[in-house]
């Protein structure tokens, strides 16, 4: 078997004196479209946001352990995080296109920002990008048009394809449908299903229907704690953990 | 109607008629204040009080020197504040890790905006006056200003780096991009419209400093332009002060001519900052 994409390995974080996650353990194979599931307050967006070094910005934060990705350390002394955050992508709870730029701009932002996007090859990226997040058929008459006034969930898909424009390895998706309306979620699981396999996608999600629909291993995070992951399927008919199964059934959380 | 509603009604009425009154009273007062200004102002009010160096007779004095001095001096003044406060607010807001030496710098601005001017004027006069060398010239008087101006430049700046929403420094980070990139292509031309209110009310503030320059050096009878950054100088605030406080009534249609073309180049200062901030908001890039 090949080595995962992503290996955590006795993953500790926190804030100040504050533990959230305790001891994390988990194998993230290439490619795949793992979903991470817990109440509130688990520790979901801390843990997703230690995968690219995102957690370490807020005053006080820490981190122990390793976060493999392909074998290396991601906190290894000679790891820069910047050049870390273009493989490993990410997408917000709540759309966040840049207001004062364009939709092709806000697209190729990211290449623009760490000015590795070369002249002339604006247009075919960006169009590659809006196509993988299922938006060029809606925006490519106007992509001189503001970002923000786009609908939410076209803004989050724009915010995909801004992701997708740096050609990162995996992608982290924080809860991405939290603040879409019904058919907006449908399309970005539609998107996530095509983006499989290209993409290694870790998605934390509070909805376990979407874990359920869109991930094929599942991650259950309670109070800091890894207690089960799983084949997805495995997951939700036949958990191994009590608590697993407490929560799935929605007897709390 | 019941009594009680009623009374209600008539309280709702009070208050809306005294918050009226409280909204008009400085309207008016400062109505009355222009006309007054206007009124005294009318013998002086000549094109050649705008081309005129000043005399020793009243009719045909003008404010060339004190105009040419204010708009040198403040220029210079904002060349020197607004780089170095947006840079500092940049650093405390965007780089600065939070902690003792950030609140203690915080603490120190908040009070170095309430200084009184009088106090930089003589900070000015002993650090660039005569510890520097500068001599009683333009460049000293700019100087001293900008001290003054720093803070507010920097307090406005700040607040303008505050509205800008965090999800934006992220998605931003989340790209790859560095501290930089992202303060520099993201979060500063967000914060752009903001930023330049604030310097303009710095820049204005230094426009109608009189106290500062005095010592520092200005003087009020200059009958040539400066020609160097340590020419002697004046401004148009110095120069009223300089007519206000000669005897003959021609001086004072001077000075109050002086206060007119000295609230018409602030206003023109407001409005251009307002044109420009409504563009920058229309036609961001």
């Amino acid at each position: 078997m090949t080595a995962p994409r992503l290996h955590v390995h006795k993953l500790r974080a926190g804030f100040g004196g504050k533990e959230v996650l305790h001891d994390l353990e988990l194998e993230i194979a290439a490619g795949t479209v793992t979903a991470i599931i817990g109440p509130s307050g688990c520790g979901k967006s801390t843990f997703i946001r230690t995968l690219n070094r995102m957690h370490e910005l807020v005053g006080g934060a820490w981190v122990k352990g390793r976060v493999l990705l392909d074998e290396q350390d991601l906190y290894a002394s000679d790891v820069d995080p910047v050049l870390l955050r273009r493989r490993v992508g990410m997408v917000f709870q709540k759309p966040n296109p840049f207001p004062s730029m364009s939709i092709r701009d806000n697209v190729v932002a990211g290449l623009r920002l760490t000015g590795t996007l070369s002249r002339g090859q604006t247009e075919a990226i960006a169009e590659r990008a809006l196509r993988q997040a299922a938006l060029w058929d809606e925006v490519k008459d106007r992509l001189d048009d503001p970002g923000a006034a786009l609908s939410g969930g076209q803004q989050q898909r724009l915010c995909i394809a801004r992701a997708l424009a740096v050609d990162p390895q995996v992608l982290l998706m924080d809860e991405p449908c939290s603040a879409l309306d019904p058919i907006a979620t449908a399309r970005i699981e539609d998107l996530i299903h095509s983006l499989r396999g290209r993409y290694t996608i870790v998605l934390v999600t509070h909805s376990m229907q979407q874990a359920a629909r869109v991930s094929e291993r599942t991650a259950f995070l309670l109070r800091g704690e890894l207690v089960e992951v799983d084949d997805t399927r495995k997951i939700f008919t036949k958990p191994n953990d009590r608590r697993t199964e407490d929560y799935i059934t929605g007897r709390f959380g | 109607m019941n009594p009680t509603r009623l009374r209600a009604r008539q309280i709702e009425r009070l208050v809306e008629a005294i918050c009226l009154t409280a909204a008009l009273l400085p309207l008016l007062m400062l109505g009355g204040l222009l006309l007054d200004v206007l009124v005294q102002a009318w013998p002086s009010m000549r094109l050649s009080f705008l081309t005129h160096y000043p005399s020793r007779a009243w009719a045909s004095a003008g404010i060339l020197p004190g105009l040419v001095g204010s708009v040198l001096v403040v220029s210079l003044t904002a060349l020197l504040a607004v780089p170095v406060g947006v840079g500092a607010a940049t650093y405390l807001e965007e780089f600065a890790a939070p902690g003792r030496f950030r609140r203690l710098v915080e603490l120190n601005l908040a009070n170095l905006a309430g200084v009184p001017s009088i106090v930089y004027g003589l900070l000015g006069l002993a650090l660039f006056v005569h510890f520097a060398g500068l001599g009683h010239g333009l460049l000293a008087g700019a100087l001293t200003l900008a001290l003054l101006v720093l803070p507010i430049v920097l307090l406005a700046t700040r607040e303008a780096l505050r509205t800008v929403p965090d999800s934006l420094r992220e998605g931003a980070l989340a790209l790859g991009a560095t501290r930089w990139q992202v303060t520099s292509r993201v979060v500063l031309p967000h914060a752009l419209p903001g930023i330049l209110t604030g310097a303009i009310l710095g820049v204005s503030r230094a426009m109608g400093e009189t106290a500062p320059l005095l010592l520092v050096g200005a003087v009020s009878y200059v009958t040539f332009l400066p020609t160097s950054l340590d020419s002697p100088f004046t401004t148009m605030p110095v120069q009223i002060f300089g007519w206000v406080s000669r005897p003959q009534a021609g001086f004072s249609a001077n000075a109050a001519a002086g206060i007119v073309v000295l609230l018409l180049t602030l206003t023109g200062m407001n409005l251009a900052a307002l044109v420009l901030r409504a563009r920058l908001r229309r036609d961001p890039t």
